[in-house]
């Protein structure tokens, strides 16, 4: 068993590669389907006519799907494939149940396709983040217990006596996301394909934000540190920053994470007490944030050098450098005063994006960038340069998306509180939407850009997969690109 | 609140800080002072940790804002039913913002509020203003250009539900108006419809197509049912908001589907009474600005 576990080979290794191959791919699929959507969307805002006159492609229908395709479906298949991996590697065991943890991949597929197929007809729940109807919900709920029970069992089978800090940040990930999708789905089912809600009013809304706030907090940044705190060191080759760094921002960021969602509510009939309490912890969650960013940069100190030459570590760093950026935005949004500019405009809408493409998706790129070539029993991906020039659309493509939207979102809001010199309101609400028109152009070829890189992506991932030379396996040896 | 969710909350919150704070200070408290290349001894997948302080100033920005929390929970509310000793409410502080607004802006509406509004459209500034209240109240039914919508009557066509007098236009929008048109179609069955439809069309000057034997029944039934409100010659009645039918203008559309439907189905139109929401001086001056879409300054 040690031996197999120091050298596995990609046809005969200890570990199951099996289900994490497949997650990687299926990232890799549903990454270009909803990054498509989104920018089908976003060219909608700029030229409505694109909504083709039908109620399955107008703007409405499109977004839940655009949000769920990339969170839940390119976000969750990268987490699955990449805790999957970590988990064995990390605790030098092979995957516990694996023909559950095949259960969590097709499970996983069919959750996705039900969501492709129901949100275009129209069928919603209404909830941000968590349209699915009840059966599926139910279903998700299933795949993922199951996925708990393999990734707990894995641990639990670990040869190691301590457990690594992705590991950590995974399990609280794995916890909290069942508990939140558990509380917030619950409904009356009145059909197969419509329930509702078994909370009311102001109640109802604060769970809603209580379940969509973690689910940035939890789905696309704990699962996401985890990530980090694996391929940034591996790929880095240096050891990880500080540890007692990792224990205080572990400890603080999910224990202050699931208080911040009344930010979501301020100035509505949520009570002043909630939203008071939701403001002042978002900014204590600025330190626990920022605690996982230094530790990230911090362990490529000495290694710094390497970014000259490897785009998957520049991936990594600047996904990093976008975290620390989202992460003091956030806690700035959520003071009342900032956010009585900032709600409803695109602001909003911009700072998701700079968490989604800055943090979430370049974190994934980078991290499968590393993973892939390893699945395959590659030396490394079929093309650097591509790898090179997917970082450059791509970080070009977030740049471009995050300044239009402050600008709009900037816009909008003086625009709505302008008042004339008899205190009159200067614009009327279409003139706000007329002046977002420019924003929203460049907003589209800003999502332009990162499609492209997606696709390269794709079309690099094709070739490292199915290429047949090169089949043997160094393990101790870490690529590094483009030397 | 009761007391168990008041003490629910201020338990949980004090003890989810105090535990952080608690993580903080611990892991600092044995830690070494300078960056150092020791690990922590362990190994995974090939991955060590050193074990590096916190950084300082990272340290001294997390205490900041768990100090800064401790203040704000005791000036604002949060802990349950505590008030917070500066009182605030998101009501206070809204009733306080339009304290604020209508002490600095009610002057500017006043100076009018005396002024005739046959005088006030001379006077280019008062309707400015009345078109700002407008735009920001009324435009969202009635459209920028006052030109009306399916169901929002034309405010430039001089055709007056209500009447286009100063004082009727200013009554419409202090106090509102319901304009009901009742069912008529089980009254005067399908055949009825048809034919005083065609034959109110006809009266616009529309050519309906109808037979002059229908035409004819349809005056009958119009005579019968519809004079009463919309007058004898169909030229409608100010003082019941029934529409003048002879001059091809039509709030619910002019097509044969559609002016049966009306005759057939019946209207409600919803005027909102503004008194309230805008104040009599604001009301004064939009009232100005309408009456001057139809009515130029001499």
């Amino acid at each position: 068993m040690s031996t197999a576990t120091l050298q596995p080979s990609y046809q005969d290794t200890a570990y199951n590669y099996n289900v994490v191959r497949q997650f990687a791919i299926m990232a890799v699929v549903w990454g270009v389907v909803g990054m498509a959507v989104g920018l089908l969307i976003a060219s909608q805002m700029v030229f409505p006519e694109l909504n083709l006159g039908l109620p399955w492609t107008s703007f409405g229908r499109l977004r839940p799907l655009h949000t769920n395709a990339v969170i839940f479906a390119f976000g969750g298949c990268v987490l699955f494939a990449t805790s999957y991996y970590i988990v064995q590697r990390t605790c030098q065991a092979t995957l516990a149940l694996p023909k559950l943890a095949a259960f969590t991949f097709w499970g996983w597929q069919l959750v996705i396709v039900l969501a492709a197929i129901t949100l275009p007809l129209g069928m919603t729940s209404s909830k941000e983040y968590a349209e699915l109807e009840w059966p599926i919900d139910i279903l998700i709920a299933v795949v993922w217990v199951s996925y708990a029970i393999v990734f707990f069992g894995t641990i639990m089978k670990r040869k190691s006596k301590h457990i690594y800090v992705a590991n950590w940040f995974f399990g609280a990930f794995i916890i909290t996301v069942a508990v939140l999708h558990i509380v917030n789905s619950a409904a009356l089912p009145v059909s197969m394909t419509k329930s509702y809600s078994a909370y009311a009013g102001a109640m109802d809304a604060m769970i809603q934000w209580w379940y969509g706030h973690n689910a940035v907090g939890f789905f696309l940044t704990a699962g996401f540190l985890g990530m980090m705190y694996y391929f940034v060191p591996k790929q880095a080759e240096r050891p990880v920053y500080s540890y007692r760094l990792s224990i205080v921002h572990f400890w603080a960021l999910v224990a202050i994470y699931i208080w911040a969602g009344p930010h979501h509510l301020h100035y509505t009939a949520l009570p002043d007490w909630a939203q008071s309490l939701g403001m002042v912890m978002s900014l204590v969650l600025l330190a626990p944030s920022w605690g996982g960013m230094i530790n990230g940069i911090m362990t490529l100190s000495g290694a710094w050098h390497k970014l000259r030459t490897d785009p998957i570590l520049r991936f990594l760093v600047v996904s990093l450098s976008f975290y620390g950026m989202s992460t003091f935005e956030g806690p700035m949004m959520a003071i009342k005063t900032v956010n009585a500019l900032s709600h409803y405009t695109d602001w909003t809408i911009g700072h998701v994006h700079s968490g989604a493409l800055g943090w979430v998706a370049m974190v994934s790129f980078g991290s499968l960038y590393h993973l892939i070539p390893k699945l395959y029993g590659k030396e490394q991906m079929y093309s650097v340069s591509l790898i090179n020039t997917h970082f450059w659309l791509a970080t070009i493509g977030t740049v471009l998306y995050i300044v239009a939207m402050w600008v709009n979102g900037i816009m909008q809001g003086l625009m709505w509180r302008a008042v004339n010199e008899d205190g009159t309101l200067t614009y009327s609400f279409i003139e706000s939407v007329e002046a977002s028109h420019f924003g929203y152009v460049v907003r589209a070829i800003g999502g332009a850009f990162f499609v492209l890189g997606m696709l390269l992506m794709a079309y690099n991932v094709y070739r490292t997969a199915t290429e047949t030379e090169d089949t043997s396996v160094n393990e101790n040896a870490q690529p590094v690109a483009g030397s | 609140m009761s007391n168990f969710w008041h003490w629910w909350i201020v338990l949980l919150t004090s003890a989810c800080l105090v535990l952080v704070t608690w993580v903080l200070f611990s892991t600092r408290k044995a830690q070494r002072r300078d960056m150092t290349d020791e690990t922590t001894g362990h190994a995974y997948d090939g991955i060590e940790e050193y074990d590096n302080p916190l950084p300082h100033w990272w340290f001294v920005m997390f205490v900041a804002t768990l100090v800064f929390t401790v203040g704000y929970l005791i000036l604002y509310p949060g802990m349950g039913k505590w008030a917070g000793v500066l009182g605030w409410t998101q009501v206070g502080e809204l009733k306080t913002d339009q304290l604020k607004h209508e002490r600095r802006f009610a002057p500017e509406f006043q100076r009018y509020a005396a002024t005739p509004i046959e005088e006030l459209i001379k006077n280019p500034k008062a309707l400015k203003m009345g078109e700002r209240v407008f735009i920001n109240n009324c435009a969202l039914c009635h459209g920028m250009d006052a030109g009306g919508n399916f169901g929002f009557p034309n405010l430039a066509d001089n055709d007056w539900l209500y009447g286009g007098s100063a004082d009727a236009i200013k009554t419409t929008i202090a106090q509102g108006r319901r304009g009901q048109m009742p069912a008529w179609g089980a009254v005067i069955g399908d055949k009825g419809v048809k034919q005083v439809a065609s034959y109110v069309r006809e009266l616009s000057g529309i050519d309906s197509g109808a037979s002059q034997d229908d035409l004819d029944a349809g005056k009958k039934v119009f005579s019968t049912t519809c004079a009463v409100c919309h007058s004898a010659d169909g030229t409608g009645n100010y003082a019941l908001g029934a529409p003048n039918l002879t001059n091809n203008v039509w709030l619910y559309g002019s097509s044969q589907t559609q002016v049966e439907y009306t005759i057939r189905k019946g209207r409600n139109g919803v005027m909102p009474p503004w008194h309230d929401i805008l104040g009599p001086e604001k009301v004064h001056l939009v009232t100005a600005y309408v009456y001057s879409l139809t009515h130029k300054a001499e």
